[in-house]
């Protein structure tokens, strides 16, 4: 069944549109993720211009984290406290981003400098995840018990000064290193136009030692209030937002978040790791291929300019 | 006759009939006049749009007084959509990753753009009189005054424009024109799924032999109705609205997702 978008200007079949909304709803909802850096490409390759798909996605991923967070607050999985200073950071991060996204947009080559970034921050980050959680399994074959987190026992960057008591995560820490690590979250997020939790979730398990619980509900929470923010700015700054495409993606991914949810409880901590390391590094290698492989295709059209 | 003389005639009646035919389609008929009718005059994009055929029909009015043509005629429909800048990008090798490194921009160049003829336009009239006339999609592409050489490096750009737009169905040339009577014929063009909304212009050119006899323009626009323009409408006219409304639409459906899901 076809149906025509109003803002993309074409029609789209709706069943292969609810099938990749619900699919990238169920990684969306276990990772903790907005599942952008997936989405994108896939209604990029459907035709639909990538500004269009940009812009309506962050509307979409906003209803998925929503059912994410209700999900994950009635398990108590949910750090608010955390999540709203985290979302004070992004925000701050956003705007930096935008601006910047511009100014490099106006220099030209802003094409190579995403894909660039894509590639080295998914394999950098990727490799880092998917080398610490063969780690972890290996040692956990050879029956090595890896030392936990003790009480009073903190790297450096948590005692720093403004510190708050976050009882979900069990963490009394500074808010200063949440603050910049949501700030650069934002600002990358903004330039690739992607949510940011792919760095997040492995920063708060990494860095922090928050447990993997709380991590992907919160994380869902701050990407819900960035993406509420991101879907006015982009409606009101360049009215690309597709209410038609994003509702389609939003019936499908509110479903299968809802299952994406249960999975994600129910992986082991390592597995989760391990799963999650080899979807981003996935994702980088698929940015390297499309650099370094010759194109099929070496040219591109590209409108711009008013139509009349 | 000979060969060259033939030639020369025909360059000779090519810089006269337009403005011949122009006077005497206004004035009492004693050359061919034509007259064109379009399928439609308003295509409204709904929700279920997904691409449309528009036929032109034309008639061939002559008189007793009109001379009679030596050759059949033939008949070139041209449609041109709305116009808008398209850049053309080519990725090279740099090192070794493949970046875009030459790009071509094409002014003013209609995003929609259909050549439908009863024979190829190639074998209609020759290239000079195909560029007089702007018959073709070649005659379209290729901005007047340039000389040959500068252009021969703009050439790779207008060919992959022509490939490219020809896959995505905007570009359409072919020869299905075909008369149904002597002095009538009929062209259907297809406007693609990806049709931009505006006014296309669509034009019928009548040769002979080579030889230009007579030319109708007529229009149509494409605009969308009910709810794609209404939605189109808040999002130009009160984006916050739009925008809030939006992020409210996300908000209501994942929490009632969660609550029709619900099982613990």
């Amino acid at each position: 069944m076809e149906i025509y978008l109003p803002i993309a200007d074409m029609p789209v079949n709706v069943f292969l549109l609810l099938a990749m909304g619900a699919a990238v709803g169920f990684i969306s909802a276990m990772f903790g993720i907005s599942g952008g850096f997936l989405m994108t490409p896939l209604l990029i390759f459907l035709g639909i211009p990538a500004a269009i798909a940009v812009a309506s996605q962050t509307s979409q991923i906003a209803a998925s984290s929503m059912t994410g967070v209700l999900g994950y607050a009635r398990r108590g999985a949910l750090d608010l406290k955390l999540g709203a200073v985290l979302t004070l950071g992004g925000a701050v991060g956003t705007v930096a981003g935008v601006a910047f996204f511009n100014a490099m947009r106006r220099l030209g080559q802003l094409e190579l400098v995403i894909v660039v970034s894509y590639v080295v921050l998914f394999g950098f980050i990727g490799t880092l995840m998917l080398v610490e959680s063969l780690r972890a399994l290996w040692s956990a074959r050879r029956g090595v018990a890896r030392r936990r987190r003790r009480g009073g026992e903190h790297p450096w960057y948590v005692g720093l000064p403004l510190r708050m008591r976050f009882y979900r995560s069990k963490l009394y820490a500074s808010v200063i290193p949440f603050l910049a690590v949501a700030f650069l979250i934002g600002f990358a997020g903004a330039v690739l136009g992607v949510g940011g939790g792919f760095i997040m979730v492995p920063t708060l398990l990494y860095l922090f030692r928050i447990p993997a619980t709380v991590v992907v509900g919160t994380s869902l929470f701050q990407i819900l209030c960035t993406m509420l923010g991101a879907t006015v700015l982009h409606a009101v700054t360049n009215q690309l937002v597709d209410v038609v495409l994003a509702l389609i993606l939003v019936v499908g991914g509110v479903f299968g978040a809802q299952f994406g949810a249960r999975a994600g409880q129910r992986l082991g901590g390592e597995t989760f790791r391990l799963l999650l390391a080899l979807l981003v590094l996935a994702v980088g290698v698929r940015f390297a291929l499309e650099l370094v492989v010759q194109p099929h295709e070496p040219f591109s059209i590209m409108r711009v300019g008013p139509e009349r | 006759m000979t060969a060259r003389a033939s030639s020369r005639g025909r360059g000779a009646a090519l810089r006269c009939t337009l403005p011949l035919a122009l006077t005497l389609a206004a004035g009492p008929a004693r050359g061919e006049n034509l007259v064109t009718s379009l399928s439609t005059t308003q295509i409204a994009i709904t929700s279920t749009y997904s691409g449309v055929d528009v036929a032109l029909f034309g008639v061939i009015e002559k008189d007793l007084a009109t001379p009679a043509r030596q050759a059949p005629y033939d008949v070139v429909v041209t449609v041109r959509g709305p116009r808008a800048t398209t850049l053309v990008r080519e990725k090279q090798r740099l090192g070794f990753v493949y970046v875009n490194r030459r790009q071509r921009r094409f002014v003013d160049l209609p995003i929609y753009l259909a050549v439908v003829s009863t024979r190829p336009v190639d074998e209609i009239a020759s290239r000079q009189a195909r560029l007089a006339y702007g018959l073709g999609l070649e005659a379209e592409l290729t901005p007047p005054g340039v000389d040959a050489a500068r252009d021969a490096a703009n050439a790779r750009f207008r060919e992959a424009l022509r490939r490219l737009n020809g896959e995505n169905g905007l570009f359409v040339e072919k020869s299905t024109a075909r008369f149904v009577s002597p002095n009538v014929f009929r062209a259907t063009f297809p406007l693609p799924a990806t049709t931009p909304v505006g006014r296309y212009q669509v034009e019928a050119t009548v040769l002979s032999g080579g030889t230009f006899v007579a030319r109708s323009s007529t229009r149509f626009h494409v605009v969308k109705t009910g709810f794609e323009q209404a939605v189109v409408d808040l999002a130009h006219n009160q984006p916050l609205v739009y925008g809030l409304a939006a992020a409210a639409l996300s908000l209501l459906f994942g929490w009632t997702a969660t609550v029709v899901f619900r099982r613990d």
